[in-house]
């Protein structure tokens, strides 16, 4: 059961989106975030919905897969949007019901509210759905490669993320097996309150945090036998290589964000 | 010819250990070699291996890798890149999501140049027929495929030797025949010395030479045709016989006169016909 958990949601492919450099992908997603902040009309949200549309059908990521993707932040974008329809002040009210008030203000705020969180969160999930977790720790690692000098541990850091990233689904399947041997002692993990739930999931986590415990010592050994000693003089296999694919991406995202400072000065 | 690995006479207790796991045990490994250690638990085996590439070191006596004492500190990079290892577990030795990402770390942790890298991660994947998997995630392969990956992210050091402790424990049948029989390959055709620890006495029938551990000490040392037919010292160390040398022996008993040296099942199925047909 615990298997259908997918992280990172990646799909391979070999579209332009794709194949660009994961340090490209990282930083104009971050640039997309902040131009999405700097959006105030109409004309700016369509501006966005436009060239995400277009990276979509550039990735042939299916919108299904986006919508599935969503499904989950349901409840926040609803709550979003409730928040700001009745509680924003205004003259403009569009009708009133005892102490319930909406303004046009306020149902304008709220609809901008939600597409902002939806752009927002569809531009980050075309990140993870196009880039491999292990490119976008590749990536982290180059960019954030400065701070060495200020000796903090990037390496070490990245090293951290991509071992955790590949045990996942080996502790899943522990998991599963835990579970299983602790139902045929007879825990009950179903049934009760929930503190006497929550009181059944320590026969669980006890045995997973022994036994992770212990991988970890025989995965230090293990890398140790191959001549691991920190980062330092460490090559790499996979170099990272900008091209003029990534100019291109560059400069359309830039078109982007002088399109959204237009946009907003002109208050379309 | 020299011998690439010297062990002298070397002892180790482990902290708090009521006696010591190795007690004398004095051996030299030639290069090429396929050499199996046997013995029950505790006899002292996986104690010995882990004093081949300097995890352990020796209380007293000494170990020479290609002539470098593992006591020294300096040489610890390079005797593990000549001396390979590779654990029970293969879950536990892999360290990357995809594959061939796995099998570069070591080349990648020893500073080799990138192309050099892919020339070698390709060459180990394909010694050990993983080659089409490269892309594959590990944790979908199955358990023999895995440990074979683990093999390959060892063989990506260009080691001299490779030392395999019980590599075949965790993994069903059609694992294991395929793990023994990429080490074979790697000795027979790459000449790369391999130390095999098993508790499966017909992987340790494939060796040149077999060893027998018990309480810290070597009590035997030959061929496998030599030791194998020992049968009755053998089960006193709670071990067991192949069964082709279980085999011959019953028919021995029975009256016929078989060679006891054919311990592979090719060579004992030839001294049977050859019986049958004189």
């Amino acid at each position: 059961m615990l298997k259908d958990i997918t992280l990172g949601q990646y799909f391979p492919g070999d579209t332009p989106v794709h194949n660009l450099d994961p340090r490209t992908k990282l930083l104009l997603t971050v640039a997309y975030i902040v131009a999405l902040f700097m959006v105030g009309s109409w004309g700016g949200y369509a501006l966005v919905f436009a060239a995400l549309a277009g990276v979509m059908a550039l990735s042939h990521i299916r919108p299904r897969a986006l919508l599935k993707g969503l499904k989950p932040l349901v409840f926040i974008i609803v709550f979003t949007a409730v928040l700001n329809l009745f509680f924003t002040s205004g003259e403009d009210v569009l009708f009133s019901w005892r102490f319930i008030k909406v303004t046009y203000t306020g149902l304008e705020r709220a609809i901008f509210m939600v597409l902002r969180v939806l752009l927002l969160v569809s531009g980050t999930f075309l990140l993870t759905y196009t880039t491999s977790p292990l490119a976008i720790t590749d990536a982290l690692e180059k960019l954030l490669s400065p701070l060495k000098k200020l000796h903090v541990p990037v390496y070490e850091l990245s090293l951290m993320m991509c071992i955790a990233l590949r045990f996942i689904p080996t502790l899943i399947e522990e998991t599963d097996r835990i579970i299983s041997a602790q139902k045929a002692r007879g825990a009950d993990l179903e049934t009760g309150t929930l503190p006497e739930r929550a009181k059944a999931l320590l026969p669980l986590l006890i045995p997973l945090f022994i036994s992770s415990f212990r991988r970890a010592d025989e995965l230090a050994l293990a890398m140790e036998c191959r001549c691991y000693n920190g980062g330092q003089g460490r090559t790499r296999m996979k170099q990272l290589h900008m091209s003029g694919r990534d100019a291109v991406a560059f400069a359309l995202g830039g078109l982007l964000v002088a399109g959204i400072l237009i946009l907003r000065k002109l208050g379309i | 010819m020299d011998p690439v690995i010297r062990i002298e006479n070397i002892t180790y207790t482990y902290p708090d250990a009521p006696g010591p796991a190795l007690d004398g045990v004095t051996l030299r490994l030639q290069r090429g070699s396929f050499t199996a250690v046997l013995g029950s638990n505790g006899s002292g085996k996986s104690t010995l291996a882990k004093h081949l590439n300097a995890i352990l070191l020796p209380a007293s006596g000494q170990v020479l890798v290609d002539g470098m004492d593992t006591a020294d500190g300096e040489n610890l990079i390079s005797i593990r890149r000549r001396v390979g290892m590779v654990f029970q577990n293969p879950d536990n030795q892999i360290v990357a999501n995809v594959v061939e990402d796995d099998v570069a770390f070591a080349p990648e942790n020893l500073g080799v140049e990138p192309d050099q890298i892919r020339r070698r991660v390709d060459g180990a994947l394909k010694q050990v027929g993983m080659y089409e998997f490269r892309m594959h995630a590990p944790h979908l392969l199955s358990g023999g495929q895995k440990q074979r990956v683990a093999i390959a992210g060892v063989l990506a050091m260009e080691p001299e030797v490779l030392v395999l402790d019980e590599p075949t424990a965790m993994l069903d049948p059609r694992g294991r025949r395929e793990v023994i029989a990429a080490v074979e390959a790697l000795c027979r055709d790459r000449g790369i010395t391999v130390v095999l620890i098993t508790h499966h006495m017909d992987e340790a029938a494939r060796a040149d030479r077999v060893i027998v551990m018990d309480r810290g000490r070597i009590v035997m040392d030959g061929a496998p045709g030599q030791v194998f037919p020992q049968a009755e010292a053998l089960r006193a160390l709670r071990l067991t016989v192949p069964e082709t040398t279980e085999l011959i022996l019953r028919l021995n008993a029975a009256g016929m006169a078989l060679p006891t040296d054919a311990v592979t099942p090719e060579a004992c199925a030839a001294a049977i016909k050859e019986a049958l047909c004189r």
